[in-house]
């Protein structure tokens, strides 16, 4: 999130759209609830009447898969209405830069296409530099190759007729949302999103959401105080472990993974972010000194200047190798390595397609799953379909410790690190994941030590001494996370001031590229310093009265709680909205007073720099030349989808999405047999794949079998009736299901055709409870979304019908 | 007696239902064996091992509207339930003196057939009956959290507001407020009996919409047959009930 879950409470209209914030996020709906009781509007877009929808001023109806040209049909209607916030268009963003005369976009298709790679050269749409390497911009906005007209002549495709027979969002239903939520537009006005896997697992996922940013931007509510772009993660703490790099593609703090082309560290430093415009901060230009403290961490007195602080050791991937979730499990199944360590996951119910994640793990030497309960995965050998004699895989099942029975720290989705305190042991032999983990790599050593090894050398040098008293300490990882001085510095670049060799560092400011700093996560610098464990913090003051509560917990970067904030005022720092200051510059004190700002540059009026300092060119991009697929978000259809044709273009799907064939890898596309739109989802009773909520008795009572629910003509057509026992299938699979027949689902109108909407839970699995039912991940596909491969399990094509031999009905009993 | 009261405002629930596994984890009632029967609402229905369950209620039509009811015992003023029990089962129901929470004792042994006058008795249809030890089941206003200074587990968990708890007099001006608040935009909202219950709902639509027993069948809190039965009572009985 930009901004954070309090924040909602500041909004005038509230956008839930790609998720279901009451039923997946329902403490965060008391944020919801507080900007109702101060009269905003909240708005639900789906393509099922949820919990959410119950509580909504507006709801309305779109079929999944469909959110760009709904979105899109948005961008058309603010600019067509002039509903845009000229100042901030003109000033925070890239409306006036000038694009290369080789961009162009026809028919569904962007400059610079390779069909035979399904890719784009991107340097089709570069922006233009001047002889000084600045931006060319025209700030009237007239120039035809100025990003503002460019997006105007893309959107006035988005007709509300073609949004509607795409959609089958009704022309009206259209109007009203778009009517309300542009009333943002204004300055004094903030309207802010709240989406979830809704937008992102779509072979168009990070388009989904670029749109929403863009119709931010154009409304002036991004940096703003009841505004922003807000995912609302699906696990506590999955912001916190993005940040720490739990992905494929970057290392801590979102430096990129270092890969084969980037033999050395000038190799990899030369990639820096740079900006040749005096009034862009571009942050990342200071990545080296990020890099050089994270070897340090790493490998401490290993790391040397003259080994580049150990940067070689570093795993590199190939050149433009994507070892996502996807393509890892892809790789499995064709038997690429033998080993897997399952960590608090359950790829076996977890993952698109999971029958072929199931017969993937068949394939490994080993399998180490670490878990608080024994789940589909660990068990996967013995599972529906498995032979366990022809099963090679041997599987080892690690205790761990549930959220209660450690201590350590949880990153919310508004990037607040919350310390929490164990409140009792784990039981039997469980161990914290930190504890696991520390013994884990003890032993690894050891036997390195004793035995050798293919490249010792990045496992001999690790510097790994998190332990107090013998005992592994969550405390020394969080201090090494926020950094420390590795020598004494007698004269600090920054501020001219000594330190001494070991204390903390107060923040990533003075962080160094010459070894003389250590930092785990730069963009966790400042969270435990010598001041104490900021994470711990449990204040309740208040001082601009926005939520912003500065002194609980902590927030990255810098405890920033609104970021981009500098955004929110004018060129001489006054708050744009009065009622809502974020930041004002106290012009005085040559200081800037509310949250901490973002950066602390003087107002831009003066010699103060752009506020989107995170970007190359210090602006909010409308026109984005860094995503695969292209610069600006256009509709396509997902891979499996009910219309022969994509209304918009002759592109059916994603022209650059990765198609896996072969294997198990079946895809039916407006097939008879499958004709019905599915998509996966939760409830409030359950969380992710059900490995810690089936086990629990008052939440498996309450919810306590996989069901399918459908609209009443669909049942009629199907002769269905409420409760019946049906079977979903699609081409890799089939689940059986309750169905729950209801008029919370409609049928769409898709350009004169009837499309049914079907949806299932993704909670249960085959080990627990025994009539609980099968993973709906059965039928998903595998395909992904081309920059982040997450899988599209939100838009499929299946088809449900009745089990001819239905159980004895349970009645209810009172 | 100290006098309390809960305000349930259905307007804000969101049917999270963490209120009835709260009550499930304070109250230690065990899960009940379910099954999904077409519907999100589990367990069916109250029972000696659910003594707040949230009612979910879909009302088709071109605007859907899906209602949700978390229902409890009333802990009515007058409580007919009481009636009875003092006839035919003395000391199976009591009010609890600090908080006016109609409370069960789980020692008395309740026979069947006075269980079922018990139950008819309530217009809301809230008395529940442990099969196993004959004993008589239902919300206590978590008068054994109350009574430590505790907000009942309930209202305790409630993460949107829906549910308050205080002092009566505070909680009906609490429950006015928001009834002069919603009733402009619902045309149809009402406080659902407040003078006569302790455990009082606002609803903004028909109450049959929400649940057959969201208010009393007659309007005054008492069924039908509690109404003949008092007016045949003597007068000094009456009173009591009434003072």
């Amino acid at each position: 999130m930009t901004n954070h879950y309090i924040d909602f409470r500041n909004a005038d209209v509230i956008l839930n759209m790609g998720s279901n914030v009451a039923e997946n996020h329902p403490v965060s709906f008391k944020w919801v609830q507080a900007a109702k009781d101060k009269g905003a509007i909240f708005i639900h877009v789906d393509p099922r009447f949820t919990r959410t929808s119950a509580k909504a001023d507006i709801f309305v109806r779109l079929r999944s898969g469909t959110d760009i040209a709904f979105l899109g049909g948005m961008v058309k209607y603010i600019l067509d209405n002039n509903l845009y916030d000229e100042f901030y268009v003109k000033n925070y963003t890239d409306a006036s830069f000038i694009v290369s005369p080789r961009y162009s976009f026809d028919d569904g298709l962007f400059s610079g296409y390779n069909p035979s790679l399904r890719a784009y050269d991107p340097t089709f749409w570069a922006l233009e530099k001047d002889e000084k390497g600045i931006a060319k911009r025209d700030m009237t906005l007239q120039d035809p190759r100025c990003v503002f007209q460019l997006l105007k002549k893309h959107y006035s495709r988005y007709s509300f007729e073609k949004v509607t027979e795409i959609t089958g969002t009704p022309a009206d239903d259209l109007e009203r949302v778009y009517k309300v939520y542009a009333s943002t537009g204004p300055p004094d006005k903030a309207g802010t999103v709240l989406y979830a896997m809704g937008w992102t697992q779509h072979t168009v996922g990070v388009q989904n959401i670029r749109a929403m940013t863009m119709i931010q931007v154009l409304l002036s509510n991004m940096g703003i105080a009841g505004g922003g772009i807000n995912a609302l993660r699906g696990e506590s703490n999955v912001q916190g472990s993005t940040d720490q790099g739990l992905l494929f593609h970057i290392i801590p703090g979102y430096l990129p993974a270092p890969r084969a082309q980037w033999a050395t560290l000038a190799d990899y430093n030369k990639t820096t972010p740079a900006s040749k415009d005096p009034r862009s901060i571009n942050w990342w230009k200071n990545r080296p000194k990020y890099l050089a403290s994270l070897l340090k961490s790493m490998f401490g007195e290993n790391a040397k200047k003259e080994n580049d602080f150990g940067y070689e050791w570093l795993p590199k991937l190939d050149s433009d190798q994507d070892a996502s979730w996807l393509n890892l499990f892809d790789e499995m199944y064709k038997g690429t390595f033998s080993g897997f360590f399952a960590w608090g996951m359950n790829p076996a119910c977890s993952s698109a397609h999971a029958g072929k994640a199931r017969e993937a793990m068949g394939k490994l030497d080993w399998l180490v799953n670490v878990n608080v309960f024994d789940n589909e995965t660990g068990s996967f050998w013995k599972g529906p379909g498995m032979d366990p004699k022809q099963i090679k895989t041997e599987v080892f099942q690690l205790p761990a410790a549930a959220f209660l029975e450690k201590e350590g720290s949880i990153s919310n989705s508004g990037r607040w690190m919350q310390w929490r305190y164990k409140a009792v042991n784990p039981p039997g032999d469980a161990k914290s994941d930190g504890h696991i983990m520390y013994e884990l790599f003890n032993a690894v050593r050891a036997l390195y030590q004793k035995e050798g090894g293919a490249f010792p050398a990045p496992i001999l040098s690790l510097k790994w001494d998190y332990e107090t008293n013998g005992h592994f300490d969550i405390h020394r990882v969080a201090k090494e996370i926020n950094g420390y001085f590795v020598e004494d510095i007698l004269e600090h670049p920054v501020d001219k001031k000594a330190y001494k060799k070991g204390t903390l560092v107060p923040n990533f400011v003075y962080l160094l590229d010459d070894g003389r700093t250590s930092c785990g996560n730069w963009l966790y610098s400042a969270s435990y310093t010598e001041a104490g464990n900021m994470a711990a913090r449990r204040k309740k003051t208040d001082p601009t009265g926005l939520g912003l509560y500065p002194e609980w917990s902590w927030c990255w970067p810098l405890n920033r709680r609104i970021i981009y904030n500098r955004a929110s005022v004018d060129l001489d720092g006054n708050p744009r909205d009065p009622k809502r200051p974020l930041l004002t510059w106290d012009s005085a004190g040559k200081r800037w007073v509310g949250d901490v700002p973002d950066n602390a540059v003087p107002p831009m009026g003066t010699e103060g720099a752009y506020p989107f300092i995170m970007k190359p060119d210090g602006v909010a991009s409308l026109f984005g030349p860094g995503l695969k697929d292209g610069p600006f978000p256009e509709h396509y259809e997902p891979l499996e989808c009910p219309i022969e044709k994509n209304l918009m273009s002759n592109q059916r799907i994603n022209p650059v999405v990765k198609i896996f064939e072969g294997g198990p890898d079946k895809f039916l596309t407006c097939d008879p047999r499958y004709p019905f739109v599915c998509s996966t989802y939760r409830v409030t009773e359950h969380w992710q794949t059900g490995v810690l909520t089936r086990w629990l008795p008052w939440l498996i009572e309450a919810e306590p079998q996989m069901f399918c629910e459908m609209s009443l003509e669909l049942a009629k057509l199907r002769e269905i009736k409420n409760g019946d026992r049906v079977v979903v299938s699609s081409p890799r699979g089939k689940v059986e299901a309750v169905a729950i027949v209801t008029s919370r689902l409609k049928p769409f109108n898709i350009a004169g055709q009837t499309i049914h909407q079907i949806g299932i839970p993704w909670h249960f699995g085959w080990l627990h409870p025994k009539d609980g039912g099968e993973s709906a991940n059965l039928l998903t596909p595998t395909i992904g979304d081309p920059n982040t491969m997450i899988p599209e399990s939100k838009a499929f094509m299946a088809n449900v019908a009745k089990l001819t031999k239905q159980p004895a009905k349970k009645s209810a009993k009172s | 007696m100290a006098d309390k009261s809960l305000f349930i405002d259905t307007t804000k629930c969101t049917a999270c239902r963490g209120c009835q596994i709260a009550c499930k984890q304070w109250n230690q009632r065990p899960a009940e064996k379910t099954a999904n029967l077409g519907s999100h609402q589990n367990p069916p229905d109250l029972s000696a091992s659910t003594w707040k369950v949230v009612r979910f209620s879909e009302i088709p039509g071109d605007k859907v509207n899906w209602y949700f009811f978390p229902d409890q015992c009333r802990h009515c003023m007058a409580p007919p339930c009481k009636e009875v029990a003092d006839a035919k089962a003395k000391g199976a129901i009591a009010i609890d003196e600090a908080t006016g929470a109609v409370i069960f004792n789980p020692k008395v042994k309740v026979k069947p057939a006075d269980f079922k006058e018990i139950r008819e008795a309530c217009p809301y249809d809230i008395p529940r009956t442990n099969a196993a030890t004959g004993t008589l089941a239902k919300c206590t206003m978590c008068f054994d959290r109350t009574g430590a200074g505790l907000l009942p587990a309930c209202v305790k968990t409630c993460p949107t507001g829906a549910m308050s708890f205080g002092d009566r007099k505070a909680i009906l001006e609490k429950a006015n407020k928001r009834f002069e608040e919603v009733k402009g935009r619902y045309k149809d909202a009402m406080l659902a009996s407040p003078d006569d219950v302790r455990a009082i709902y606002l609803l903004v639509d028909d109450p049959k919409k929400y649940h057959k027993y969201a208010t009393a069948e007659n309007g005054v809190g008492i069924t039908r047959k509690v109404a003949l039965r008092r007016l045949f009572q003597p007068l000094s009985a009456l009173r009591n009930v009434i003072g």
